[in-house]
């Protein structure tokens, strides 16, 4: 018996016309369905409600229905409509192709390039996704899907926490409805806030990318569940070791056990992914067995004394980590100006615990082009403007993890600043003002180009006089 | 249809007139008032007649304890001070607003909305809903899928799960929120007159039927006029003050 019923192909559903079912799940089922002004193919999503059905599908919907169309951007389904809970409840959203994650993850291991480009793509995912005040919660390949162009798209918000909603989600229900082996230790603790949990289930997914393995296998019972809450995974160097350093330095900064230990931010776990060459190697990178007995049986004994604190929003523990681009042009930078632009920098690196200075420097080419062995010029030119930045910033005293360096070749500093910002979630440029006006009235300003294009905040910074 | 729910108002006429404008610049048709619209505040007439042409034949308007006092001149179960607000908002109100408070009910029903001011749960006891075994106890007797509280001053919205007690929510200013239809809620609205949260700003809720969202709003106005106001009356200080610190 079904509380309402079944959506059947050519009918009408307030404007929707039902094609096809595609998919029948066990909390929902799905339906492909078209509306003369929809250019995107759509899917309609049914909770399954039958008599007898496990409550918690139910909320699954619901939260689902709550959330989602609160959500803007290309990396959650668009949203076309809803029905009334209380008449016909369905939620319409655009329909993504795939590939799923989970077609990649069938292939593992994968080579180190492939799965920093895919976790990557995740990480940006999940960024865009915290930065709005959502925890995913139920992050696994299968709820992962690309688009044609790359990008990733995070599906089926069943579990989600959004930090201005009511939680509709009941702990009852939802320590056995996540999924075992991707799920953060806190959560099983009952937390539900913090978006460093899908960073930990981001670092699942590399595991299981880079070593074909699962890190705490796919338990599904609650005792289980528990042994990650003080057993740190066997270093996926030690299962296969084709996974560079680097590599294995990310996926254990992502699933250490305590949130404050893991990356701050998915921005960050991006941008190491990203740049691999610029990954500070820790301890963690060279690792081949698993911590000892002393160290597990200290975490087991924390493990039942409370709950680590959680962020009042997703977005306050994101303020407590951005990413600040600083824009260096050593060349043309007086040492006042630069000293200038270390106080700011300071400034803002004291007063943000987590915070990530990501120095960047454009290299015109047009200035070394066209020369008789041009290309080994450029080259000792990038080292030169890598040198030259690191200089600019060891005043500062800044502690490795939270200091990146990039030399950016381009001939437009503006155009690539702005990209650079965008790829790599800034929160804040930082730039000099050109000391010359004679130069700006004939280069133009870079800086004023960059605070009108920019996608955040930007402080130019000038030389006291 | 939106509607405004306005509580605890207490003769504050700067922050009832900053939420109405407010509430119009949102849409809203209709308003509902949960009481204690007179009681710490320098401008009860006033208060009352916007209140009363706002009500009109649509709106929906419940006593609240400080109402009752006002009507009856019974408040020993108040404070001194509240007992000399009392006492002074009597000698100012006149035949029509006694006849106005005379017709208010302790509860009222609209549709699957209620209306109380302290708890469905015997409405005329002032039970404060300050937990979740208070919220079931005042959705179990309103029956209704939405109950609209006053009483406790301060913004929470309580809804049922499947298992145990209502759960609550601390929302945020301006962010409306779905309702669901399988769950009972309970909005607990703030107080317009006299906030006790550490935020000054004045506090409202507006339903939206259509929507189906409830979404909560903080006003700012200027709580330092309306203190004064309660000085220049010789209203107990205490209330000027307690306007400025919102405590």
């Amino acid at each position: 018996m079904r509380e309402f019923p079944d959506p059947r192909p050519g009918e009408d559903i307030d404007g929707f016309r039902v094609v096809e079912k595609l998919h029948e799940g066990g909390m929902a089922r799905l339906f492909r369905v078209t509306r003369p002004d929809l250019r995107d193919r759509a899917v309609m999503k049914v909770p399954n409600l039958d008599f007898g059905s496990h409550p918690g599908f139910y909320v699954g919907f619901e939260v689902e229905q709550m959330v989602l169309p609160m959500l803007a951007g290309e990396h959650v389904p668009r949203v076309y409509g809803r029905g009334d809970q209380a008449v016909r409840p369905y939620l319409v959203m655009e329909f993504i192709a795939g590939p799923s994650l989970a077609d990649q993850a069938r292939r593992a291991p994968l080579a180190p390039a492939e799965v920093a480009r895919f976790g990557a793509r995740v990480a940006d995912a999940l960024h865009d996704l915290h930065r709005q005040d959502v925890v995913h919660l139920d992050v696994k390949p299968a709820n992962i899907l690309f688009r044609e162009s790359g990008e990733a798209v995070l599906i089926d918000f069943g579990l989600a926490r959004h930090s201005r909603l009511p939680d509709l989600v009941e702990e009852e229900f939802h320590t056995p409805a996540g999924s075992g082996a991707y799920i953060a230790p806190e959560q099983l603790l009952g937390i539900r806030g913090d978006p460093r949990s899908d960073i930990f289930s981001l670092g699942v997914i590399l595991y299981q990318l880079a070593t074909g393995k699962l890190p705490f296998g796919s338990p599904t019972r609650r005792r289980g569940f528990r042994k990650r809450l003080y057993n740190d995974p066997v270093p996926p160097r030690a299962l296969n070791p084709d996974v560079p350093p680097w590599l294995q330095e990310i996926i254990l900064h992502c699933l250490e056990t305590e949130p404050g230990r893991r990356y701050a931010t998915a921005a960050q776990v991006a941008h190491d992914l990203t740049h691999p060459a610029t990954v500070p190697l820790t301890e963690r990178s060279s690792r081949l067995k698993r911590s000892g007995i002393g160290q597990r049986a200290r975490r087991w004994y924390r493990s039942w004394r409370g709950k680590p604190g959680v962020p009042s929003h997703p977005s306050a523990q994101l303020a407590t980590a951005n990413h600040v681009l600083v824009a260096l042009d050593p060349g043309n930078m007086s040492e006042d100006l630069a000293e200038a632009m270390r106080q700011a920098v300071a400034r803002l690196a004291a007063t943000d615990a987590d915070c990530r200075i990501l120095c960047v420097t454009v290299l015109e080419p047009a200035a070394v082009g066209g020369e008789e062995g041009g290309e080994e010029l450029e080259r000792s030119e990038f080292t030169r403007r890598l040198i030259e930045i690191r200089h600019w910033a060891n005043p500062l005293d800044l502690p490795q993890e939270a200091v990146r360096f990039h030399v950016i070749e381009a001939t437009d500093p503006a155009q690539a600043l702005v990209e650079f910002a965008t790829r790599h979630h800034a929160d804040q440029i930082v730039m000099g003002a050109r000391a010359s006006s004679t130069m700006r009235r004939f280069l133009g300003s870079v800086s004023a180009r960059v605070v009108s294009e920019a996608p955040c905040s930007v402080t130019v910074v000038r030389a006291p006089r | 249809m939106r509607l405004a729910v306005l509580s605890d108002i207490h003769s504050n006429l700067e922050a009832l007139r900053a939420c109405v404008d407010h509430a119009r610049g949102e849409g809203t048709q209709r308003y509902a008032f949960l009481g204690d619209l007179v009681g710490y505040g320098a401008d009860p007439v006033a208060c009352l007649d916007l209140i009363q042409g706002l009500v009109g034949e649509k709106g929906v308007a419940v006593l609240g304890n400080h109402d009752r006092a006002a009507l009856t001149g019974w408040c020993d179960d108040m404070s001194f001070e509240a007992r000399d607000a009392i006492y002074w908002t009597r000698r100012q109100l006149q035949e029509r607003h006694y006849g106005f408070l005379r017709s208010l009910p302790l509860t009222a029903r609209d549709g699957e909305i209620a209306f109380v001011h302290a708890s469905a749960n015997d409405p005329g006891n002032w039970t404060y809903v300050t937990d979740g075994t208070q919220a079931a106890r005042c959705i179990g007797a309103s029956r209704a899928p939405v109950t609209f509280v006053g009483h406790v001053h301060h913004q929470l919205l309580y809804y049922t799960q499947q298992v145990g007690r209502p759960r609550a929510f601390h929302p945020t200013a301006g962010v409306p929120i779905p309702i669901s239809p399988r769950r009972r809620w309970l909005a607990l609205v703030g107080s317009v007159g006299q906030p006790r949260d550490g935020n000054q700003a004045a506090a409202y809720a507006m339903l939206d039927s259509e929507r189906n969202t409830i979404t909560f709003f903080r006003v700012i106005y200027d709580y330092s006029e309306a203190a004064r106001k309660i000085i220049a009356a010789g209203i107990p200080e205490r209330f000027a003050k307690r306007l400025e610190t919102a405590s």
